[in-house]
């Protein structure tokens, strides 16, 4: 199993309604503790997030295109972070989720250090490591009703551009929105690979402007008469 | 990157005492320890053991949950970090098994089979040290042999500048070990040359446009999508630390080498000048750490706007 998420960025209005549900519901998650906030009232707040999203700008004006890039865990395959871990705090399931052990995890920061994505934060108020557990504790929830057992970044967002579903099942619905739409991952090169996948902005289809039609007898007369009598 | 003042502390302080243990037991093994006094020796090998000590005491403040440190020592089989630390701590029983060796007058086989074992750990170490950071391919200039290269040469030349100034203060000097000593600076000046070129010729290998899959246009960053900064921001994006990168790097050439190379190299050099080539050396070499934490370029930085790291 690979669990993971698929973001479509042609969709993506970067509303950040994914971030905020992900920080309503992990704030007080089991999983890792709170996300503390540092004064989250003061001059220059600041605080632990598992999904940030950046705003780009694509080609240039006036051909340009804004890009909302939503970013969390990639849950990678092989997952650099779990790699460099020198306490076994971080470790990969056997669905494919990467998490922290937040008891055992020490501080260090290196794997922060190791991951491409930025995926993952230190908590100054437990001095451990944080990041996207891809809401674990809901999506095997058997109390909660079946279309409820998602992560709630992908149930938050107003635009659906956000799917979770087992990327190693070919049929499953990720699965095929991937093949469909070219999704690709990102930093591939580094060579992690990375699970979650990015859907690309669909070209629009081209409007065909058609030429004028050609007006008719009328209108060739009306427009003959008008160049010739002042009104 | 942010530099972490405990790892720049723990890794010079360390890698001096690594080298300098490495040094004084390959010395007192080939002079069949005639090189330094007995006395010499024992306080030498106290003050690399005192060294190795203070650094990895400094590397416990870089954590920010230190209760679980001791948890560092259970991933030897893929983290360097946890490799470390395991090699680090066996290296403590035959730093420590040597100087005693050396107190009690033992015959060189049995101080070869004290110190060796040492020797093999404290190079160890100081591999284990370099590829801590080599394995990372997030930050393509740490990314190389060379890593590995700079910690152990860099280790083993001030730990044989240090040696030098104990047999200066000792016996008036060992031309020997001075040789060495040169030998290693100018070792470890050409690797650090060498890894500054690597660091020019890697960079820029990513970009920002393939980062975020949009090879075929130009990408730049609108908004980062957080008002102030974040844990990513202080850790990886702060330039701040390289401000003086320039300044820097000369301070590195001459304190770290220029000066150890030029008073290693003049005939029988006094205790003294060894004493201000030590305190320049370990100057240089915090600078130099400094840099290569301050100059280091993470790949995060290309989602928060740069455009090719």
């Amino acid at each position: 199993m690979r669990l993971g998420l698929v973001i479509d960025l042609d969709t993506c209005v970067g509303c950040h309604a994914c971030a905020v549900a992900c920080k309503e519901w992990n704030g007080s998650s089991a999983i890792s503790g709170p996300l503390s906030d540092y004064q989250p009232y003061g001059a220059a707040p600041s605080g632990v997030w598992f999904n940030r999203i950046r705003h780009y700008e694509v080609g240039e004006y006036p051909e340009a295109k804004t890009l909302n890039v939503p970013m969390s865990c990639m849950h990678c395959e092989d997952a650099a972070c779990v790699t460099v871990c020198p306490t076994g705090a971080s470790y990969k399931r056997a669905d494919g989720i990467v998490l922290v052990d937040q008891d055992k995890c020490m501080g260090c920061n290196y794997c922060a250090w190791a991951c491409p994505y930025g995926a993952r934060e230190l908590d100054d108020s437990t001095g451990t490591m944080k990041k996207c557990t891809l809401c674990a504790d809901r999506i095997y929830d058997e109390l909660l009703p079946p279309e409820d057992r998602q992560p709630a970044c992908v149930l938050a967002c107003p635009t659906h551009a956000r799917s979770f579903g087992d990327l190693d099942d070919p049929e499953s619905a990720v699965s095929q929105l991937v093949r469909s739409r070219d999704g690709f991952a990102m930093l591939p090169e580094l060579g992690y690979k990375p699970v979650n996948r990015y859907l690309p902005p669909r070209q629009p289809p081209e409007i065909a402007v058609d030429a004028a039609p050609r007006p008719s007898l009328a209108g060739r007369l009306k427009s003959l008469v008008n160049r010739v009598v002042k009104r | 990157m942010k530099p972490p003042l405990s790892v720049i502390f723990f890794t010079v302080l360390s890698g001096a005492g690594l080298g300098l243990f490495v040094l004084l037991v390959m010395a007192d093994l080939l002079s069949d320890g005639t090189i330094l006094s007995q006395r010499a020796r024992i306080s030498v090998g106290a003050a690399a053991l005192a060294l190795v000590a203070a650094g990895l005491g400094s590397s416990g403040l870089h954590l920010a949950n230190p209760r679980n440190a001791w948890r560092a020592l259970s991933q030897f089989r893929h983290s360097w970090l946890s490799r470390e630390g395991i090699v680090s701590l066996a290296f403590f029983p035959f730093a420590i098994a040597y100087p005693a060796a050396i107190h009690f007058g033992a015959t060189t086989a049995f101080r070869a089979a004290a110190g060796l074992p040492g020797v093999v750990l404290a190079l160890g170490a100081l591999f284990c040290t370099g590829m801590i950071y080599a394995c990372l391919k997030t930050i393509p200039q740490w990314h190389s042999w060379l890593t590995p290269a700079n910690y152990l040469a860099l280790g083993l030349a001030s730990g044989a500048l240090a040696l030098a100034l104990a047999a200066a203060l000792d016996r008036g000097g060992a031309a020997a070990l001075e040789r060495a000593a040169v030998l290693l600076f100018a070792v470890a000046c050409g690797l650090k040359l060498a890894y500054y070129l690597h660091a020019r010729r890697v960079s820029g290998g990513h970009t920002l446009a393939a980062a975020v899959g949009m090879t075929a246009a130009q990408v730049k960053l609108l908004d980062v999508g957080h008002s102030h900064g974040t844990f990513l921001t202080r850790e990886f994006i702060d330039r701040s630390a390289r401000r003086y990168a320039r300044e820097l790097r000369f301070v590195v050439a001459v304190a770290a080498f220029a000066i150890p190379l030029i008073v290693l190299s003049g005939a029988l050099p006094s205790p003294a000048s060894l004493a201000f080539a030590c305190a320049s050396c370990l100057t240089g070499l915090l600078v130099e750490r400094w840099l290569f934490f301050a100059e280091a370029d993470h790949v995060v930085r290309l989602y928060h706007g740069q455009t090719r790291v």
